[in-house]
């Protein structure tokens, strides 16, 4: 994947960043997490199915490594946003309670707006406060001075960010809020036959019932391989991965096989909607064509609200290119040919009708390389003609993984502290690198957040 | 059908003959007309999708009245362009039959009409009220018999509120792993 060049004919990828020289930083990661690997005791019966299904169609499948405590995991498949139990390895659980142990303040529910510089060549960072509950609600604004800034507000916040600052900051490279990639994403529902899966897979949870376990898991469990070969042509790679989303955001695109009518809405919808618990989502990461523009950036924020949390419109533009829709084709063809064999099931890709393209891992916005016409950041992740900037979210990463990007990102924003070190210490900031690992706890922690009611601090969880 | 602050009885009749068109159900009574009675089981109307509509989270509220406007401005339209003579004592979207309401939710909803994210998040709300609930606590929405939830077979929690699976897994390999994983687990 390091030596991807997507569409622009030299490797989009620092040649510093190869698999081998980001090796110990993912190390770190996976022990910083931790990450371990996954058992066959360990995938969930959707995660079963496909891999069963995979095997039935002679290809390989593998349980996927994740950052979950098992003995906390209760199954109840909950975790899109956050984890009630603990057992979800998140940043609240070592990164996040490691920095505040060393001094790092956080503040939830501060929405950083634009960054500025000092009269003095530092920075100030200006941030309105947001309601704990509607966001749409501006309770406070500030502005906090800084030698070194680093942006991590992800890869669909950091350009607009850097955008809105280019009025106190001068021009901003090309490349922030260009090249936007989602990291190739597509989804396809299956409808599975209970009977088949029993009679062609030999499955049986001993309960009486084969699969109807939707509902059941942890998201990702298993995942198929067989595509991730380097030989292949560029935009015909991906990963498949059973996955799994609740309902609402996990039902609303996907379609009926073979309806007559509207295939995601209406009567054939709330047919298929009535085996919910027979569904197996599958999940397409591929190599899509870094096509996303960001256009100019939204009052506040990175979007327009429209709820109070949930709905907004930003200004990103994602038009599939040829490449993107190739490798989808692909990937959507690969997909029927393991799940359709033998009855086992019916299966649609998520309608792109709707919301045009989706993804839920952002990439690239922001990205790295050693091209300045192509790239924001230079292999240090500073940001380029602007010394003392650093990226190392999502966006600083090139283009698509072809797998879930996290465990990159991650790797790419350890490889990056060396580098802010030494940039704090050449403008006097009293630092070093030490190179420790977060301690791992098993409790989160409560964090303070401002009410809108008066300013009275409140305590709420931070999940 | 029930009364909705903020809304009149016609407004309230067009968004829920919308939100029955996108998830369909059986007829609240004899004299139900928002509700076409095209599928059998509650629908995204007896799901609560005005109320999910109505919510302040949502953030739609403030813009229902028009959208129902909308929604008759368009069945007007379609109605004379199709040559039907709707029923005037409904709105006009109540008026279509069931398959002239989904022609033109099609219509509003295809890529490329103006108005396409308005409807679609119209659409939105009305599907998360029949297969989440999402008006009510998940709990409370499985102790009414949410039909949705009911319907699509979502297994109730513990009773202290909370959904474990203690038994999730065949617990036995299932496929040959890639010849090229790692030690970590990980694709080379």
């Amino acid at each position: 994947m390091f030596d991807r060049q997507g569409s622009i004919g030299r490797r989009m990828w620092p040649k510093s960043i190869t698999r081998e020289s980001l090796d110990p930083w993912y190390d770190r990661v996976a022990e910083a997490l931790p990450i371990t690997r996954g058992g066959w005791d360990d995938v969930t019966y959707a995660g079963g199915v496909f891999a069963a299904a995979c095997h039935h169609a002679g290809r390989t499948a593998n349980p996927v490594a994740a950052a979950i405590d098992t003995d906390l995991c209760t199954n109840c498949n909950w975790m899109m946003s956050g984890c009630r139990f603990d057992a979800k390895r998140s940043l609240l659980l070592n990164y996040l309670p490691a920095a505040v142990d060393h001094g790092a303040q956080i503040r939830p529910l501060h929405e950083v707006q634009r960054i500025e510089r000092s009269a003095d060549g530092d920075f100030l960072v200006h941030y309105t406060v947001v309601d704990p509950v509607d966001y749409r609600v501006r309770v406070d604004a500030g502005a906090i001075e800084a030698k070194i800034v680093v942006v991590a507000a992800g890869a669909a916040a950091t350009p607009v960010i850097l955008q809105r600052s280019e009025q106190t900051l001068g021009a901003m490279p090309y490349a922030v809020g260009r090249y936007f990639s989602g990291n190739g994403e597509r989804l396809n529902t299956a409808i599975l036959d209970e009977d088949r899966v029993r009679d062609v897979l030999g499955l049986d949870r001993g309960d009486g019932l084969a699969y109807a376990a939707n509902q059941i898991g942890r998201g990702p469990s298993a995942a198929s391989w067989d595509r991730l070969d380097g030989s292949l042509p560029e935009f015909s790679r991906y990963s498949l991965e059973q996955l799994y989303f609740p309902p609402g955001f996990g039902t609303i695109l996907a379609q009926a096989p073979g309806a007559e009518g509207p295939s995601w809405f209406g009567v054939e919808k709330k047919e298929i909607l009535r085996r919910w618990q027979s569904w197996l989502t599958i999940f397409i990461m591929s190599e899509d064509d870094n096509e996303g523009v960001f256009g100019p950036p939204p009052s506040t924020g990175n979007a327009d609200r429209i709820s109070m949390q949930m709905l907004s419109r930003g200004n990103l533009r994602y038009e599939p290119s040829a490449n993107t829709k190739h490798g989808w084709a692909l990937a959507d063809a690969d997909i029927r040919d393991i799940l359709e064999r033998d009855g086992l099931s019916r299966v649609m890709p998520w309608t792109n009708e709707v919301i045009g393209a989706y993804t839920v891992h952002p990439l690239a916005s922001c990205r790295m390389g050693d091209d300045p016409r192509t790239s924001a950041l230079d292999e240090t992740n500073e940001l380029r003609d602007h010394p003392g900037i650093f990226v190392t979210d999502g966006s600083a990463v090139p283009g698509a993984l072809t797998v879930n990007p996290a465990f990159t990102i991650a790797a790419i924003a350890e490889r990056a502290v060396p580098n802010i070190v030494r940039a704090a210490q050449a403008r006097g900031v009293d630092v070093r690198y030490l190179g420790w690992l977060p301690p791992a706890a098993r409790v989160s922690r409560e964090a303070p957040v401002t009410s809108s009611a008066g300013g009275v601090p409140v305590t709420v969880r931070s999940v | 059908m029930d009364d909705f602050e903020g809304l009149s009885a016609d407004q309230v009749m067009t968004l829920e003959a919308y939100a029955d068109t996108i998830i369909p159900g059986e007829r609240r009574g004899p004299t139900d007309r928002a509700v076409a009675g095209a599928a059998d089981g509650g629908g995204a109307v007896a799901s609560g999708a005005v109320e999910l509509m109505l919510s302040p989270e949502g953030g739609l509220a403030g813009v229902l009245d028009s959208l129902a406007e909308g929604l008759n401005e368009h069945a007007r339209d379609y109605a004379a362009r199709t040559g039907l003579d709707p029923d005037p004592a409904v709105p006009p979207f109540v008026a279509l039959e069931f398959a002239d309401r989904v022609a033109l939710a099609q219509e509003l909803l295809g890529p490329g009409h103006p108005e396409q994210d308005l409807w679609v998040a119209l659409a939105m709300f009305s599907t998360m009220a029949w297969d989440t609930g999402a008006h009510m606590h998940t709990v409370d929405a499985m102790a009414a018999g949410h039909p949705g939830l009911t319907a699509m077979g979502f297994m109730p929690p513990d009773p202290d509120g909370v959904w474990r699976f203690p038994r999730f897994s065949y617990g036995r390999a299932l496929a040959a792993l890639h010849p090229r994983t790692t030690p970590r687990g990980d694709p080379q």
